[in-house]
């Protein structure tokens, strides 16, 4: 019996190694869905990842691909792990005819964790909305593209939002804000562009830790009563949000004056707050709802035909649910650039996807073709810039959906873009890297 | 039939002293560390390499940490991701701050770091023992990551407190593909096993292990209480402080101080107790239990569901992993709770009269 487990062990192991080994020679797109499904992150993995697969599986269902080349994905489990999402990334590189063609790690752990055996790789790591802020610089980070809005473009435009709610910028003076963040890299990646603001601007703020996963608050908000802000920045993640608003409920501190980043700002994040969530304001650089045409086209040739990722229907449609459509868009339509350039109807390699990314630009015009006006806004990435748009929405939560309370904010530029640029450059120097000249770039 | 030893005489201590004393053992040995430092390099692919072995070797060599601490010297300890965290910070800091002093020595002194606070923090087990022991190392680990994340020194004041590690050079070869990386790690980590199982056969290692059975015995035969149990701290942290490092440098590339929160303490302890209390091959075998196995799950699962022509829904995949693994382990500490090394010792003390047993 005990040496039967090892026979099983050891065949078993066997059999694996001819599964990772093995590569299909078709006409195919090979895009990993490395995301998470259990665990305390598990609704925002399992909501972006099936966000993406059903937008890519309803282009295979209805164009049949992008000009005929057939999307495929493999699922690979990352528990929101390091380790684990290194494991996934070595496992998936080599599948399909020409390997990884972008990965989502939908961790800023797991970017920071990849971003050498990326570049090393030639795989493009699109950390959509999260990730290493200074890897916008693509001069020193060519591989890494943190696209749409990094952390501190959201935090100035929220800033500027907070601002506007104040009667204007100069009513920032003398404010007290403070910053509630998940103590991981994650949670501490914006604690220097906020310092900066607050010089600038003339307010103070306060950072105040939670330590992983957050379910416990009360000390924190404790203190919060204490300082009295004016304003309270929610940058937490997972279970860490319900439980904020919760304890903000019960200390009697105003949710209307909580405003959130865009990890804080999914229905999974109020409603099991259930009233406590009632006012609560949070970013987004996407909208929820089902009836943009896309949407529409979704559920049409995917939900209709049951191959949608979501059980629970009431998913469909959600902030992470269309927040994962929006990556499957960016990828396919970066797949869609580097094929007009390197062949169309052929698959293509990472290097021309990085060469599909840099030139992308989803226009207005482009975003009513794809059916997707107002679900995102226009997005133009340059070798310069690897982030492209820069604007965010504020919603805020009524009690049973997320109603848009502002125009896209733009943000602001003039405190990010230096800070990038130094930061990267620093990042340079340290690894002895010569940064590209992108008007060599074509 | 083969593993037979009749015929092997030994005419010398040190022969009867070895640490394989049957032939077939030492060749077998031999055949496995050839295997391991040429074939597997020359034959892996990367995915073999990065993601499979070194860390499994890098949770090994932690393993063996915890083990000398608490399988040989019987002192309980919850702090091993800490002094991991130690010398991973630490090793990035020398590599730093300290250039010219090249990677091997840079680890050493890491280690060393990590041994000082192991001292530290092992103070305690001089007047306490057991489950109270484990809870006093438990404020070594949360003092230590506090200590992280809030003294920007460690972090050289990255933002996010998250350090990447320094491209690394021995003796002029660069340290850069999956295999160099894997090479080096192989290299520290048998040394190091090497150096752990004579540890246990000389002296300092039976005042440990005289330590674990009666402590009070012990002080009575004469075995300094003071000195033996913050030698096992020191030793036992030292390598996790290089097991820290490598995982820093030769693994992910990138660590976090939340890589090492208790959730690790507790997954090193596991592979000690499922691989076998005071047993230097229980090390490696928990290690690859634990490390190897849920991969392995997620693996299988994927081939049996393309096999099978299904789709199973993957967050039930995933939670029915998790499940499998649990109900291993339970399995494995009901069939034998001494843990995978005990019952390879009874497969070779099996094979040893096969095929006329008594």
């Amino acid at each position: 019996m005990k040496y039967k487990g090892y026979t099983i062990l050891a065949a078993s192991l066997l059999a694996s190694a001819g599964v990772t080994g093995n590569a299909l020679a078709q006409n195919e797109q090979f895009v990993p869905a490395n995301f998470y499904w259990v665990g305390p992150y598990a609704p925002g993995g399992s909501g972006f990842g099936g966000g993406i697969i059903d937008y890519m599986q309803m282009l295979n269902e209805r164009d049949g691909g992008i000009n005929g080349v057939k999307l495929t994905w493999e699922k690979c489990e990352t528990e929101y792990n390091n380790a684990r999402g290194v494991e996934c990334y070595e496992r998936s590189k080599k599948k399909g005819p020409t390997g990884a063609t972008a990965i989502h790690p939908l961790s800023t752990g797991i970017t920071y964790s990849l971003i050498e055996k990326a570049t090393a790789d030639k795989i493009p790591v699109i950390s959509m909305g999260y990730g290493r802020t200074d890897a916008s610089d693509g001069r020193v980070f060519p591989y890494i593209f943190p696209l749409i809005t990094n952390y501190w473009s959201q935090n100035t435009a929220k800033i500027k939002f907070i601002g506007m709610k104040e009667g204007g910028m100069d009513k920032l003076k003398g404010k007290k804000i403070v910053n509630i963040y998940h103590d991981s890299a994650y949670g501490k990646e914006t604690i220097p562009v906020l310092d900066v603001q607050a010089k600038k601007y003339g307010f103070e703020v306060t950072h105040i830790p939670v330590p992983h996963p957050g379910n416990e608050q009360q000390a924190q908000w404790l203190q919060v009563r204490q300082i009295k802000p004016d304003w309270v920045i929610l940058r937490g993640w997972g279970v860490m949000n319900p439980t904020a608003l919760k304890a903000a409920a019960k200390i009697g501190y105003p949710r209307t004056k909580i405003v959130g980043v865009w990890w804080s700002g999914a229905e999974e994040d109020v409603i099991p707050a259930g009233d406590a969530a009632k006012g609560y304001i949070a970013a987004g650089f996407n909208l929820p709802g089902a009836d943009f045409p896309v949407m529409k086209d979704i559920q049409k040739f995917v939900y209709a035909k049951g191959k949608g990722e979501f059980e629970d229907k009431s998913r469909f449609g959600s902030i992470y649910h269309t927040r994962g459509v929006v990556a499957g868009i960016v990828t396919t339509e970066a797949i869609r650039t580097a094929q007009a350039r390197f062949g169309k109807g052929k698959p293509i390699t990472g290097e021309q996807m990085r060469w599909g990314l840099e030139n992308l630009n989803i226009s207005d015009a482009r975003l009513k073709q794809l059916g997707a006006v107002g679900l995102m806004n226009a997005l133009k990435v340059s070798c310069l810039d690897h982030e492209g748009g820069g604007a965010v929405k504020f919603l805020q939560w009524d009690g049973k959906k997320w109603n848009v309370i502002s125009d896209w904010i733009q943000s602001d530029q003039s405190i990010v873009r230096p800070m990038i640029e130094a930061s990267a450059s620093q990042y340079a120097k340290e690894k002895n890297l010569t940064p590209r000249d992108c008007s060599r770039e074509n | 039939m083969l593993y037979r030893e009749s015929g092997q005489f030994k005419s010398t201590y040190a022969e009867d002293q070895q640490i394989f004393p049957i032939r077939q053992d030492r060749i077998a040995m031999a055949a496995l560390l050839l295997v391991a430092f040429v074939a597997v390099p020359l034959l892996g692919d990367q995915y073999w390499l990065s993601a499979i072995l070194t860390p499994f070797l890098v949770f090994a060599l932690a393993a063996l940490g915890l083990n000398i601490l608490t399988g040989y010297a019987g002192q309980l300890s919850l702090g091993t991701a800490a002094f991991m965290a130690v010398g991973a910070f630490m090793a990035y800091n020398f590599v730093l701050r300290l250039p010219w002093l090249g990677i091997l020595p840079s680890f050493v002194l890491a280690g060393l770091c990590a041994a000082l606070v192991g001292v530290v923090f092992g103070l305690p087990s001089l007047r306490i023992k057991g489950f109270y022991l484990a809870v006093a190392t438990l404020a070594c680990q949360f003092f230590v990551l506090w200590a992280i994340q809030r003294w920007g020194w460690i972090t050289n004041h990255s933002s996010s407190g998250v350090i990447t590690a320094q491209k690394i050079t021995l003796l002029g070869y660069p340290i850069n593909t999956p295999a160099t990386k894997y090479l080096l790690t192989l290299a520290i980590v048998a040394v190091l096993a090497l150096a752990a199982k004579n540890l246990m056969r000389s002296e300092t290692g039976r005042a440990f292990m005289a330590v674990r059975d009666m402590d009070v015995a012990a002080s009575v035969i004469g075995i300094p209480m003071m000195k033996t149990k913050l030698l096992a701290f020191a030793i036992s942290s030292f390598y996790c402080g290089v097991a820290g490092a490598l995982y820093a440098y030769t693994y992910l590339g990138t660590v976090e101080p939340e890589a090492f929160t208790l959730d690790l303490s507790f997954r090193v302890l596991f592979m000690v107790i499922i691989g076998g209390v005071g047993s230097i091959l229980g090390c490696f075998l928990g290690a690859a239990f634990i490390t190897l196995f849920p991969i392995f799950l997620s693996i299988a699962s994927k081939a049996l569901e393309t096999a099978l022509g299904i789709e199973i829904s993957h967050a039930l995949v995933s939670n029915l992993e998790s499940i499998i693994f649990g109900g291993l382990i339970i399995f494995f500490l009901i069939v034998e709770p001494n843990g995978l090394a005990r019952l390879w010792q009874i497969t070779k003390e099996k094979l040893r009269l096969w095929p006329f047993p008594h």
